[in-house]
């Protein structure tokens, strides 16, 4: 099979007559690893390659991607491309022709401490089948599995303009669980229910603590089993870093993508209650609050140096003391909409074409150990590791579930509760933000499946970010 | 393409050796998607992608790979030759799978259902056409869907569906809006145009002052849209047969002997579903399989594989032991008296994003969206403001379900994560008592 460079060097003498045309071929190969209830699942590979081609002509773009490489498979998505042009000038939301100046030429592959093939097949199943026997600590325990899925990701940008981008990383998607069982009442512990998403190779296994994970899952569960129900009421909330990149992604990340400013997501993922004039003025959080966009933070999950439209990614504060100051907007969104933002255009895969995304969203330290932050509760609960959420059209009312809760009194951390639920609205949400985790605590996390586009798109996106403690927040638990 | 589909099968057949044997999966589609914002194209495009599964399995061994194909014979026995040797690699690494069950009696089908849809320069002028002087947002998507199944014991499988969907809003301001679609197999405009006329005559009723209620139980009406999402909700992991044997399904009650109202009856109906009539490991689905009659838990969806773990018969399902044409007997109620029935309550038009907030009770949240209107007395007062709901199933459909419509709505799954959906549900409106809003 040719190499996706190759596949990218032969687009140019049988693309369309138009003004531009851009080129990206992706090729993800993936391997994905697990022990369920002490059986090893069937591995699954993987190995998708194909192209996307886009062009411009006419005032319009259009696009087409094939998984037909060949060089006449090429030809014929860059004619539908022309095609779709074609069909909508006059009648296309007007973007201006991109225009970027010299060309870009970079070739760049992430590194990896551990690479993934450094390490038999055969030795990595014998550690998931001790670290997944280990999760089965008692009859109780229903269902318990440990796996973990790599994907090699690859990508060739080429355009008219002589642009030649490669980029190539691995992803390692690490995932536990056990539930306790007993008569109607099942509970569920996780490796943090896909949360645990990074760049690299095995060696990010080691930084998660993965292979050491299973004895306290599988008590955390149990205990869970017996454990009273999360008490209703106004309280401080102290969020732990495996519920605040949700937190983060749901009623930050989304309200800011200035494509949903624009309206483009209103049919499917919602529009959003940040409107372009609130930018440079609005409240967004407390004065501790500071969010950026980091494409640079090695190991996280959506580190690149350029996005899927060739752009070159660089870090920007969003919100600044707790004022907005950004949004998330790629070369296209800033045109349309006459604003500065960021690098973020991006594709889940070859068959679908960017569209604004998070990529990096973090959340900057603050200044409290976790003990501090604890101790500064009189009344109030912390929560760990999202495992539900819910948030309106205009990423306003949301409302979250973890697996687990701890009580907090006078300062310490006491009985553990189940079923810990919070709601309220981001528009105030964050201005009740108390304090933030210094950078010993910042963790990187993230989440392998954010849906958005239409066609849908799932794409991985990153959240490194210390626990936040919030005020005066509407708790409550089930039943 | 099926024979392009059935030469690779030959050719996997011929490659393999001493006692192997294989399943083949294939999933293609050429798609027409176009994207419209502001009753304008925003983004136009084809996606033609075609992928190839090949489990190769000796005895009790076995692994898969899933490929992408080119269509030409020479490039794509070249990466089937690849997947072949790096599946035999995989086999020297993995024990024997005590769950693994496949279909050995050869069940070939092939079905090409009719139809008629529009080219792509008809679509687009008609969609356009009818958002003219609105504020139009939606997403058209169209063209051929093809699913090919063979394995070593001579099985043939293949099926294709022609659809198209047009998934859209009209947008009077911020959130307010109206949402329609229009799908299927054959394209007619009057019908298409039909659906428009009756959005746009909703779009005027969310012109009165919005209505903001405080939280609380309210009777509610969900209409089939609304219901789609509950449904849907039940679906992740509500009628898994490993769900239900670990414990981990939000039905979870029911499994322990908790019921719903007598008018609730779920059936996975195949038959008239648009999935293929074929699963993965090549067992042809059964024409229906009922899961909850008249309240009461019946059956569960089994995949092959949970089938074997906790030796039961499979009954069609994927892997997942998600629905895939879930459908639920209508009642009494006949359209003319779904205000009358509702009284003073909410209408729900539209719910949207779903989860659980206590998954042992059945407790679900989410928001209602798009055209939802406060009624008193049988009459449409105003629209309503956003609202979160947190109730569980086991009240909305159990003690609290009023009643059900006479009619019920075919809904076609719109979501193309990966590849276009072919799942569908066939649903009734719901008048539902003291629902909770919470926010």
């Amino acid at each position: 099979m040719s190499s996706i460079a190759d596949i990218a060097s032969r687009f140019s003498a049988v693309a369309p007559a138009c003004d531009t045309w851009t080129l990206r071929v992706e090729r993800h190969r993936s391997e994905s690893l697990s022990v369920t209830r002490g059986v090893v699942d069937p591995v699954g590979l993987g190995d998708d390659l194909g192209v996307m081609v886009t062009v411009y002509a006419d005032g319009a773009f259009g696009y087409a991607a094939t998984s037909d490489v060949t060089t006449s498979g090429l030809a014929r998505a860059g004619r539908a491309a022309r095609d779709w042009a074609t069909r909508a000038a006059g009648r296309a939301i007007a973007v201006p022709l991109p225009r970027r100046g010299q060309p870009v030429t970079h070739d760049a592959e992430a590194p990896a401490a551990m690479p993934w093939h450094s390490v038999s097949r055969a030795d990595k199943l014998d550690r998931l089948r001790k670290a997944a026997a280990a999760l089965k600590t008692d009859d109780r325990i229903a269902t318990w599995d440990a796996g973990v899925r790599f994907s090699d990701v690859e990508s060739v940008i080429v355009s008219a303009d002589g642009d030649f981008i490669r980029q190539r990383y691995g992803l390692v998607i690490p995932g536990m669980e056990a539930s306790a069982s007993d008569g109607n009442e099942t509970q569920t512990r996780t490796f943090g229910r896909g949360g645990a998403i990074r760049q690299g190779g095995l060696e990010v296994l080691d930084e998660l603590g993965f292979w050491d994970a299973a004895p306290r899952i599988a008590a955390e569960a149990l205990e869970l089993l017996t454990a009273a129900d999360c008490p209703t009421g106004d309280m401080d909330l102290l969020l732990a870093p495996d519920q605040m990149y949700i937190q983060i992604h749901e009623s930050i990340g989304h309200p800011l993508e200035l494509d949903r400013i624009l309206g483009d997501e209103r049919n499917y993922a919602g529009t959003s209650f940040v409107t372009p004039d609130m930018f440079g003025s609005y409240v967004y959080g407390s004065k501790i609050l500071n969010v950026s966009f980091d494409p640079g933070l090695v190991s996280e999950a959506a580190s690149y140096a350029y996005d899927d439209d060739g752009a070159p990614a660089t870090r920007a504060l969003l919100i600044r003391d707790g004022i907005l100051e950004r949004p998330l907007g790629s070369e296209t969104s800033q045109k349309r909409a006459n604003m500065s933002g960021v690098a973020n255009a991006r594709a889940c895969s070859w068959n679908r074409p960017p569209i604004d995304r998070m990529a990096n969203l973090n959340i900057e330290a603050g200044d409290r150990t976790f003990a501090q932050m604890v101790a500064g509760v009189e009344n109030g609960i912390y929560m760990e590791t999202n495992t539900s959420w819910s948030i309106d059209d205009s990423r306003n009312k949301f409302q979250f579930g973890c697996e687990r809760g701890r009580l907090i009194k006078d300062g310490v951390l006491g009985a553990v509760v189940k079923n810990p639920n919070y709601r309220g609205i981001s528009a105030t949400f964050w201005r009740n933000l108390k304090a933030l985790g210094d950078a010993t605590t910042v963790q990187v996390q993230g989440t392998p499946n954010c849906g958005k586009g239409e066609p849908n798109q799932a794409i991985h996106v990153g959240h490194a970010t210390p626990p936040g403690l919030f005020a005066g927040v509407s708790v409550f638990g089930g039943g | 393409m099926q024979d392009q589909f059935n030469a690779l099968a030959d050719a996997v057949t011929a490659r393999l050796k001493g006692d192997e044997g294989f399943l083949l999966n294939f999933g293609g589609e050429t798609s027409q998607f176009v994207r419209f914002n502001h009753a304008a194209v925003r983004q136009p495009g084809t996606v033609e992608q075609s992928y190839l599964s090949l489990e190769l399995f000796r005895g009790k061994r076995h692994a898969a790979t899933s490929i992408t194909v080119v269509g030409m014979p020479a490039e794509d026995i070249a990466r089937v030759d690849a997947a072949l040797t790096a599946l035999r690699d995989v086999l020297a690494d993995t024990p024997e799978d005590p769950h693994f069950l496949i279909n050995t009696v050869p069940q070939s089908t092939t079905r090409d259902l009719p139809h008629a849809l529009p080219t792509a320069d008809d679509a687009l002028s008609a969609i356009l056409d009818a958002g003219a002087g609105e504020d139009l947002v939606g997403f058209y998507a169209a063209g051929p869907i093809h699913a090919g199944f063979a394995n070593s014991f001579g099985q043939r499988n293949w099926d294709t569906v022609h659809s198209f969907c047009f998934d859209a809003c009209f947008y009077l301001q911020a959130d307010k809006a109206v949402k329609f679609d229009y799908g299927g197999t054959h394209w007619d405009g009057r019908a298409f145009t039909a659906k428009v006329e009756a959005a746009k005559m909703h779009l005027h009723a969310l012109a009165r002052p919005a209505h903001t209620l405080a939280p609380g139980g309210y009777r509610v009406y969900l209409a089939p849209a609304a219901m789609e999402e509950v449904l849907g909700m039940l679906s992740w992991g509500g009628f898994g047969l490993a769900d239900h044997k670990t414990g981990t399904t939000p039905l979870l009650r029911m499994r322990e002997g908790a019921t719903l109202s007598p008018m609730v009856t779920l059936t996975e109906n195949f038959a008239d579903g648009l999935a293929p009539q074929f699963q993965g490991e090549g067992f042809v689905r059964p024409d229906a399989v009922t899961l909850i009659r008249n309240g009461r838990y019946v059956d569960c969806l089994a995949a092959p594989r949970s089938a074997a773990e906790f030796d039961a018969p499979q009954n069609g399902a994927e892997g997942g032991e998600f629905p895939l044409a879930l459908d639920m007997a209508g009642g009494a109620l006949a359209e003319a008296d779904i205000l009358r029935t509702l009284g003073t309550g909410v209408y729900v038009g539209n719910l949207w994003y779903l989860n659980y907030s206590d998954r042992n009770a059945c407790r679900m949240t989410g928001m209602t969206r798009f055209a939802t209107f406060w009624v008193e007395n049988g009459e449409i007062v105003a629209p309503m403001n956003v609202m979160r709901f947190d109730d569980s199933a086991y009240r909305m459909l159990g003690d609290n379900l009023v009643a059900l419509t006479a009619a019920r709505e075919p809904r076609l799954a719109t979501d193309t994560y990966g590849a276009r959906s072919r799942r569908s549900m066939t649903l009734p409106g719901a008048v539902i008592d003291d629902f909770r809003l919470t926010l």
